[in-house]
């Protein structure tokens, strides 16, 4: 690989920042409800944690964190999250998203609707995070091997 | 003298979205390069971001989150609150921001694997050698004839 | 043509500029859209009816979650765009 390493330094550092950022990440979406926060901003916090990862180490070992495959199955789970939810809420009789109908556990409406919308705010986060990174991967140039291999193909 | 300096300092949020508007304004326009336009365009959107927040603002607000909320319905209501609409709004907005940069790059990216240039005279250009029908000369020719 | 373009902006901004000298002064609370009674709804009702402290999170999730509901298929739908544009082999 003919890549020019970035010097020690940076690498430590990335490598010990990386698991505070995804933390906060996760502090970010969980506390969309009750403090500023909310999926959207935890997700590309995460995402921009990987991202981080990858530009120094380079987009193979990014992609050993977040392959393709992953990537494409994760996406598409966040929005049927959010719209499973809608859909639970037209199971228990209401109008599609309408949180304060689901009986459960029989709690308070306005709790179940506070749960309810922890629930959406993952399901934002989590398709967020994952389009942000494979958006990342999908920009950047490709590496020296998948090179190698479509000329290869061509032949 | 006065008068002038208390007008534009009342109202410094629009003088400061209107400049920022025009300058994406003007790169979206005047440049050749496509980058170069989609920078411009996300200046714009930046501008109009800057204006809906400027517009929520209230003197002496805080952020809209409800203190002491925890025993229900005894929302503290001595505190001002900014207006919580034109966050929500601006929130997906820059999503949406976000999502057309990353197309408009992508389309950049396939432009220059087929043109081999970003650049929109050249782009023009080789296209009009590769299909002098489909040109914009060609095109007013025809009407002309027409 | 970067004359031309200079001038339409200078046009544009100060249009821009006249037009905003009608807009409400920054942080005035008698501004319409703060005196315009959802907003007052929104601050009084919305720890009762959808239970979250903060109302940002409680129009994005619940009042507005048709919206939001769009926004999170847009930026998948961007993401699958730039997927199929910039793919480079059969998965």
């Amino acid at each position: 690989m003919s890549r020019i390493q970035e010097s020690v330094v940076i690498r430590t550092v990335v490598r010990i920042m990386v698991p505070f950022i995804e933390i906060f990440a996760l502090y970010v979406i969980m506390h969309g409800s009750s403090g500023p926060g909310g999926g959207f901003q935890g997700g590309v916090i995460f995402g921009a944690g990987i991202i981080l990862f990858a530009m120094i180490y380079g987009i193979k070992e990014g992609k050993q964190r977040m392959s393709d495959k992953l990537s494409r199955i994760l996406s598409s789970t966040g929005l049927s999250i959010y719209a499973g939810t809608g859909l639970l809420c037209i199971v228990f009789g209401g109008m599609f998203l309408q949180y304060d109908v689901v009986g459960l556990l029989s709690l308070d409406p306005a709790r179940v609707s506070a749960i309810l919308i922890d629930v959406v705010e993952i399901g934002i986060g989590i398709t967020v995070l994952v389009i942000m990174i494979s958006l990342f991967f999908d920009i950047s140039p490709p590496e020296e091997e998948e090179l190698q291999f479509s000329e290869e193909e061509k032949q | 003298m006065n008068g002038i300096f208390e007008f534009i300092a009342a109202e410094f949020n629009y003088w400061i979205y209107v400049t920022l508007m025009m300058i994406g304004f003007y790169a979206m326009i005047a440049k050749k390069n496509l980058i170069k336009k989609v920078i411009g365009a996300n200046i714009f959107q930046t501008a109009i971001f800057l204006f809906y927040i400027s517009l929520a603002e209230v003197e002496g607000g805080t952020a809209p989150i409800l203190m002491h909320g925890h025993d229900g319905a005894h929302a503290v209501h001595e505190v001002i609150y900014v207006n919580p609409l034109p966050h929500v709004l601006i929130l997906t907005a820059i999503v949406v921001s976000v999502s057309t940069t990353a197309v408009a790059l992508a389309l950049i990216i396939k432009i220059y694997q087929v043109y081999g240039s970003i650049e929109e005279d050249v782009i023009l250009a080789y296209r009009k050698q590769l299909a002098p029908e489909f040109s914009e000369h060609a095109r007013q020719k025809q009407e002309g004839e027409q | 043509m970067k004359i031309a373009a200079l001038l339409a902006v200078i046009l544009a901004g100060g249009m821009l500029i006249y037009a905003g000298q009608d807009l409400p002064a920054f942080g005035d609370p008698n501004s319409p859209s703060y005196q315009h009674p959802i907003t007052e709804y929104y601050i009084n009702n919305s720890l009762t009816e959808s239970g979250v402290e903060n109302i940002v999170t409680a129009v994005l999730a619940n009042y507005r979650g048709y919206d939001t509901l769009g926004e999170t298929a847009v930026i998948f739908t961007a993401g699958m765009a730039v997927l199929l544009l910039l793919r480079r082999r059969e998965i």
